[in-house]
């Protein structure tokens, strides 16, 4: 394992795989009467969130928790950064109050990336969601839901999710879900379908390792897991779609549209979902919707991941930067 | 007045000759040219240029002191190579009136390392909307004759024609930084197969070439001739070819950065390779040095452009656009086109000299190294290779993209007007 998670890119098969088993054995530990674990007793994590995310937040703190941590709640709201203090500045005022680790949520493509490789911390820095860029623990989390759905949760550990076929829906161009998604799924084995109109999909997507089509109807199919991301309905007035409607009939999974699917293939959702957008009540209620499970699995995945990085018996990170290094 | 003897040195990378500077003017070229009463610099067949004149440099004075002044930025151009810099308008307040194109003029004077023509903006503010008073910089005494607007771009098709139009009656130029603004809103890098990994906002190089296929069709129209800041794409360069193939009166220019580094460095996050335009693709790199090569691309100009450390040391989309540039240029050009083998001395001259003083008239400046002519001069060491290291720039500003590379090349003396502002590497 790296030091820091910044990227799905960046783990090779036997490090996701290793994560999600490990995330198997966290989940156990929610089944007890306590769930907590003495791992991280003295360590301290911070989440610090540029942007708002209620339910990452929420589920990282959880899953700090759960280990021990000492957790320190930052949001950008209010803080000494709407006073215009910069990122750096921001992480060093926070790793001078002895912190182990940097959970962050910045709107800005990269920012996780300086924070990891500019000098300016020792800290280990986990990416929580970054702009348009990425959000691995979600791709995680998603892989985890797919192999206990589509693999088995015992029959799964140790195992990828060699020739899965999965589909992604909604709008790539502004997903760092998708992104995330596209690299594990891809280093997993799986086989991947992106479904947009041509407005939602980067110009340069043509070295993605996966399919791309216009077509919804055409993939469902032969798919065992379709993922639908949320479009925001400002999109529209950027011109992106025409209208709301329109979307939703030629993008959008209803009752009908679920049926052409495989018996076995299950609904999946990151959340926040848009209600009769890119997801109707029938389906996001139905069984077959994991949107509830990923956010439960969310906290399992966030556990190993913490537990992998933050050695949990190894000794604390000690910080040995010199002064001025950050002039690298 | 003082004589100096510039020995054995490849005049425009030819044969070894003498050059002598007596006062201002060059006195005499030859060999074996006597040295009674004059100081001797000792060429040992480096290279002698014309001094270099550069159509794009941003100054920062006034408003931005913080990141260059005028003395700075000259004290880099002399360090460079340069003996004449055009300072954009982009300043705060913004170079749209008479005073202030005087102001930064009569700075380079005082100063005396290298001369600046300011450079007027083409609409009040910089905003687009109505034309500054153009007649009035080109009467005032730093007689302007380039009016751009860069930094942003001139988008309104009419008061482009317009500029286009008015310029004439004094035979200005209107130097066009090219950008669609509705195609680039939130534009953080070239967008393709890097961009849409990185999830950076793309800067598509349609937006630069719809720009420029309409600037030349105007200027076409109404006969006037426009030059094109910092071409970045291969599909400029077909556009500018085009044109040039119809007799429309286009030149342009490409910056050192964009003949050299590619859009996959922004894979590091690093905000010293934000730039704009920005960094392009290795097919669009080789495209520029082609047409820098054949004629299509007419000068190199460094779009120089300095900004303080906290600027470049943040987050990517927070960081400001541009890069240093006037003490690596020669360099980056000698790497990129003499080493190579697809331009020689001459054609380095022709490049960096001769066309961008053409194309600005700066007076006196991108002459022939011959008697008669003023002694603005550089002399360059092309045998050195080295890493660059900024700290050594005499620029206020380090945001350099080259920091630790190793790049050919170093100019060692200067000469303005037979006076030298650089020796040895030093500045006077």
């Amino acid at each position: 394992m790296q030091r820091h998670l910044i990227s799905a890119a960046d783990l090779t098969r036997d490090d996701a795989v290793l994560i999600l088993d490990t995330a198997e054995e966290m989940a156990r530990v929610a089944d007890r009467p306590i769930k907590k674990l003495p791992t991280l007793r003295g360590r301290t994590i911070v989440n610090l969130f540029f942007e708002d995310s209620t339910r990452t937040r929420i589920s990282f703190e959880a899953a700090e928790k759960r280990l021990s941590a000492d957790v320190i709640n930052f949001s950008a709201k209010g803080s000494s950064v709407s006073k215009g203090e910069s990122l750096k500045d921001t992480a060093q005022t926070l790793e001078a109050m002895g912190v182990d680790a940097v959970v962050i949520r910045h709107g800005a493509s990269g920012a996780p990336y300086r924070l990891a490789n500019s000098g300016w911390i020792d800290a280990a820095v986990i990416n929580a969601g970054d702009g348009t860029h990425q959000h691995p623990t979600q791709a995680l989390l998603d892989a985890f839901t797919m192999r206990r759905r589509l693999v088995g949760r015992d029959a799964g550990l140790g195992q990828d999710l060699a020739g899965k076929r999965i589909t992604i829906v909604g709008d790539v161009l502004h997903s760092r879900v998708a992104r995330s998604n596209v690299d594990l799924l891809h280093t997993l084995g799986a086989e991947v379908t992106l479904v947009a109109p041509p407005t939602l999909l980067p110009v340069g997507i043509e070295t993605w390792p996966c399919e791309v089509s216009y077509d919804l109807d055409s993939t469902l199919p032969k798919c065992d897991a379709v993922m639908m991301l949320r479009v925001q309905r400002e999109r529209m007035n950027a011109a992106f779609f025409p209208t709301e409607r329109e979307y939703s009939r030629r993008y959008g999974l209803d009752g009908d549209r679920m049926a052409k699917l495989p018996e076995h293939a299950i609904v999946m959702h990151p959340g926040p979902m848009v209600r009769g957008m890119e997801i109707t009540a029938e389906v996001a209620d139905s069984g077959r919707c994991t949107a509830i499970e990923q956010v439960a699995n969310g906290v399992s995945i966030r556990m190993a991941v913490l537990y992998l990085l933050l050695g949990g018996n190894e000794p604390a990170v000690t910080h040995t930067r010199p002064t001025g290094s950050e002039e690298k | 007045m003082s004589k100096i003897l510039i020995r054995g040195a490849k005049v425009l990378g030819g044969a070894l000759q003498d050059v002598l500077i007596d006062g201002e003017t060059i006195a005499e070229v030859g060999t074996g040219l006597s040295a009674e009463g004059a100081e001797v610099v000792e060429a040992d067949g480096k290279v002698l240029l014309p001094g270099l004149v550069d159509l794009h440099t941003h100054l920062r004075e006034p408003g931005r002191e913080d990141s260059e002044t005028v003395l700075t930025g000259t004290r880099a151009a002399a360090s460079g190579g340069y003996t004449s810099v055009f300072a954009m308008a982009n300043t705060f307040p913004v170079a749209d009136t008479a005073g202030v194109v005087e102001q930064v003029w009569r700075l380079g004077k005082e100063h005396g390392y290298c001369d600046v023509q300011p450079i007027g903006a083409v609409t009040v503010g910089l905003d687009g909307q109505k034309l500054a008073e153009l007649g009035a910089m080109h009467e005032s005494a730093a007689g302007v004759t380039v009016f751009s607007d860069d930094g942003k771009c001139v988008h309104d098709a009419v008061i482009m024609r317009r500029a286009l139009e008015y310029v004439k009656a004094f035979d200005g130029v209107v130097a066009q930084h090219a950008q669609e603004p509705r195609l680039t809103e939130g534009a953080q890098m070239n967008e393709g197969v890097v961009s849409a990994e990185l999830g950076l906002g793309g800067w598509p190089a349609v937006a630069e070439e719809s720009i420029i296929a309409r600037d030349v069709l105007l200027a076409d129209h109404v006969g006037s001739r426009v030059h094109i800041c910092h071409l970045s794409t291969a599909g400029s360069v077909e556009i500018v070819r085009w044109a040039k193939s119809r007799g429309i009166q286009v030149t342009a220019e490409v910056t050192p950065h964009h003949l050299l580094l590619t859009d996959e460095l922004v894979r590091t996050y690093n905000p010293v390779y934000k730039v704009n335009p920005p960094l392009r693709t290795e097919r669009d790199v080789m495209a520029l040095r082609e047409a820098l090569a054949d004629g299509t691309i007419d000068i190199v100009a460094t779009d120089h452009a300095p900004h303080p450390h906290e600027d470049k040391d943040c987050e990517w989309a927070a960081a400001a656009m541009g890069m240093v540039g006037l003490e690596t240029a020669l360099s980056v050009v000698q790497e990129t086109m003499v080493d190579t083998g697809l331009l020689d001395w001459a054609g380095v001259a022709d490049r960096m000299s001769f066309k961008p003083a053409q194309i600005g008239q700066a007076t006196g400046h991108g002459r022939p190294v011959s008697a008669g002519e003023p002694a603005n001069l550089t002399l360059v060491d092309a045998a050195y290779r080295g890493q660059v290291d900024p700290a050594g720039f005499a620029s206020r500003s380090r945001n350099t993209p080259y920091e630790g590379r190793e790049l050919p090349g170093r100019v060692t003396h200067t000469w303005l007007r037979g006076k030298a502002t650089l020796v040895d590497g030093k500045l006077t």
